[in-house]
């Protein structure tokens, strides 16, 4: 669909806006549950109409699947890392009251926070490998 | 620091193998990841060994999550039972890690391995998980990520058809989950709460309700459909048939155990005996269908001509033996019941890796293509005779301390015609085992098989361990049926 002009400048020029609606959805209100799913999988779709216009083989040029791999891993690392940090900070695993004071943030803000990011990484990874996986039919990962 | 690990232990029982999986992809390298997974499982396996201990000596081990004391958050709750259940399983993956460098290489057709050993390790998590917690919502939490993690483990099976035993596997799996959900959810919405404590005490009062006895009924048949009790079992044979060895070995030792732990937790622990079994006579009617599946399994195994297969039946029958235990409602049925998910695990574990040996020098585990296998690899084809013993349930095997304790179970509560039918049921295990000792060692082996040699010893050693332990616990049962009875015990005394 490349040589579609209208189709090319019109998601060229939405890319950027859906990544911001993304990061929009991922920050605000993060001091609750939540929102690091929708975040992701928001990203992701910016990630999907990018290969559906332009093509896989560039979308892999851009995001190279051995980097969603280790983004998918590294949410479930963040996400599981802030409560081993909680552990070591002297309380039980995922309590966000020891975790210090930054940016403002308190340790129950900073907790949210954090994990929400694990979650909007590794989601948007997932969506994004999913449509490799789909597409790739089984030719590689 | 010690402090951090020691008084976290509930924590780390189910977060070191969570996080482990992640970390395996980072590795990438297959040698790299497999070290990595042998050490996560097996630090894994400590855990659940001291949590055992701890349990054993004091009352239940509650510990909140993020700080969040129960009813509001969710708390991990350890008791006897629980923790006996989390050695089996963090036991069984423990040693069948060892087992997986090796096998996988022989039978994966991909070369990304860590890919399979994050899913092994989630697979582990999510079974942990299940047994850990003391929420009912988490506990459908982690059965999820065990069963979609298992899904990957069959499908990836060297055969072209383990994508359709996953798919099949996957379907019933979902139903059964969904079943769970929603008896779930209909507690909840009666009760308001999802913690087992509080669930327990606040459901007898509205016990009487419809929506009460719905919520059980799809509980247990949801549980009843992830355990495979007969006749609810046909996701079971070719998901373990065509799984690579690692898989079939890992999950029939540790994946059906757990779900019929769940099944116990919520009869007994949540929903309580008198309403589970008094009321509503739960007792008879599984009795009734562990006491078919026993037969009708062990007869279809009988006419297997693959040996995993075979197997994979026999498991069938050897889940009626767990569930007709717990049947009975009694500390020493229950106790029974509990004791053959340790026995049986170690059992059947150990002979999936037999045949996983066997299967990695001939390349099939079709009876035909083993003809005379016990005059070539005689090392692997012992450890499975021995485990096939234990089946049988032969004096000096865990599977005779098991039929022992159902048999005085079953002889407390004057059901002596069940006792004479679960002795006459023997007998069908003595003709499966029988027929497979009968092709290995009383056929002269084809050439082919003639120029194949023992099983190297990375696979011989844990099949080996997991025989051996079988053989351990059937001499020196004392140690496995008191954990079993205390467990039985605290879970029927709500304690």
């Amino acid at each position: 669909m490349i040589r579609k002009t209208v189709l090319r400048v019109v998601s060229k020029a939405l890319i950027p806006f859906i990544a911001l609606f993304a990061f929009y959805t991922q920050f605000h209100g993060d001091y609750g549950p939540g929102g690091g799913f929708q975040a992701g999988v928001i990203l992701a779709a910016g990630v999907v109409l990018h290969g559906l216009i332009f093509g896989l083989a560039e979308t892999r040029r851009v995001l190279p699947p051995r980097v969603v791999e280790v983004g998918a891993a590294l949410g479930v690392l963040v996400y599981g890392g802030t409560g081993v940090l909680c552990v070591l900070l002297g309380g039980n695993f995922l309590d966000y009251d020891v975790l210090p004071e930054v940016l403002g943030m308190g340790g129950q803000h900073l907790g949210v926070f954090l994990v929400e990011l694990g979650v909007g990484l590794t989601v948007s990874s997932v969506m994004v490998g999913i449509l490799g996986a789909f597409s790739a039919r089984g030719r590689e990962l | 620091m010690i402090d951090a690990v020691v008084q976290h232990l509930p924590a780390w029982q189910v977060v070191l193998p969570l996080l482990g999986a992640p970390i395996c992809i980072l590795l990438r390298r297959p040698a790299w990841a497999w070290a990595w997974t042998v050490l996560v499982t097996w630090a894994t396996a400590a855990c659940a060994a001291v949590l055992l201990r701890t349990t054993l000596d004091g009352g239940p081990w509650i510990y909140e999550m993020g700080g969040w004391p129960s009813p509001i958050g969710i708390v991990y709750r350890v008791d006897p039972l629980a923790a006996f259940v989390l050695l089996i399983v963090s036991g069984v993956g423990a040693v069948v890690s060892l087992y997986a460098r090796r096998s996988l290489t022989a039978e994966l057709q991909t070369t990304r391995h860590d890919l399979y050993y994050a899913a092994y390790l989630l697979c582990l998590a999510g079974l942990l998980g299940m047994t850990i917690t003391g929420d009912a919502f988490n506990v459908f939490v982690f059965l999820e990520i065990s069963s979609l993690a298992s899904y990957v483990l069959v499908g990836l099976g060297p055969d072209r058809r383990a994508l359709t035993a996953a798919y099949r596997y996957l379907i019933a799996g979902a139903l059964g989950g969904t079943f769970i959900l929603i008896g779930i959810g209909l507690a909840y919405q009666m009760t308001g709460t999802l913690n087992m404590d509080d669930l327990a005490q606040r459901l007898p009062p509205v016990s009487h309700s419809r929506t009460v006895l719905v919520s059980f009924a799809f509980i247990t048949v949801g549980a009843s459909l992830k355990l495979a009790l007969w006749p609810l079992h046909h996701w079971l044979p070719n998901a373990y048939t065509y799984a690579p060895s690692v898989t079939s070995a890992f999950i029939s030792a540790t994946s059906t155990k757990v779900m019929v732990y769940v099944l116990a937790r919520f009869a007994f622990g949540i929903y309580g005996e008198p309403f589970a079994f008094e009321e509503l006579g739960l007792g008879r009617p599984l009795l009734v269908l562990a006491l078919s599946g026993i037969y009708v399994a062990s007869a279809v195994a009988i006419f297997q001509t693959d040996v995993k297969r075979l197997l994979a039946y026999s498991s069938v029958a050897q889940i009626g033996y767990m569930i007709l235990g717990i049947s009975l409602a009694t500390p020493a049925g229950v106790a029974a019941g509990v004791l053959h998910l340790f026995n049986h695990a170690v059992t059947k574990g150990g002979m999936f890796l037999a045949v996983g040996a066997m299967a990695y020098r001939t390349g099939s585990t079709r009876l035909e293509d083993l003809r005379g296998v016990g005059r070539v690899m005689p090392v692997s084809t012992l450890a499975f005779v021995l485990g096939g013993f234990g089946l049988i349930g032969v004096p000096l095997t865990a599977g005779f301390v098991t039929k022992w304790a159902l048999l005085e179970a079953l002889w407390a509560e004057g059901l002596w015609p069940v006792a004479i039918a679960v002795l006459l049921s023997s007998l069908l295990a003595v003709v499966y085992v029988g027929k497979v000792v009968e092709t290995a060692w009383f056929h002269e082996p084809s050439e082919a098989l003639r120029a194949r040699a023992e099983a190297p010893v990375d696979l011989l050693l844990p099949a080996w361990i997991l025989v051996g332990l079988s053989l351990i616990f059937g001499v020196w049962g004392a140690w496995t049926t008191g954990v079993a009875r205390e467990a039985a015990l605290r879970l029927l005394g709500g304690a």
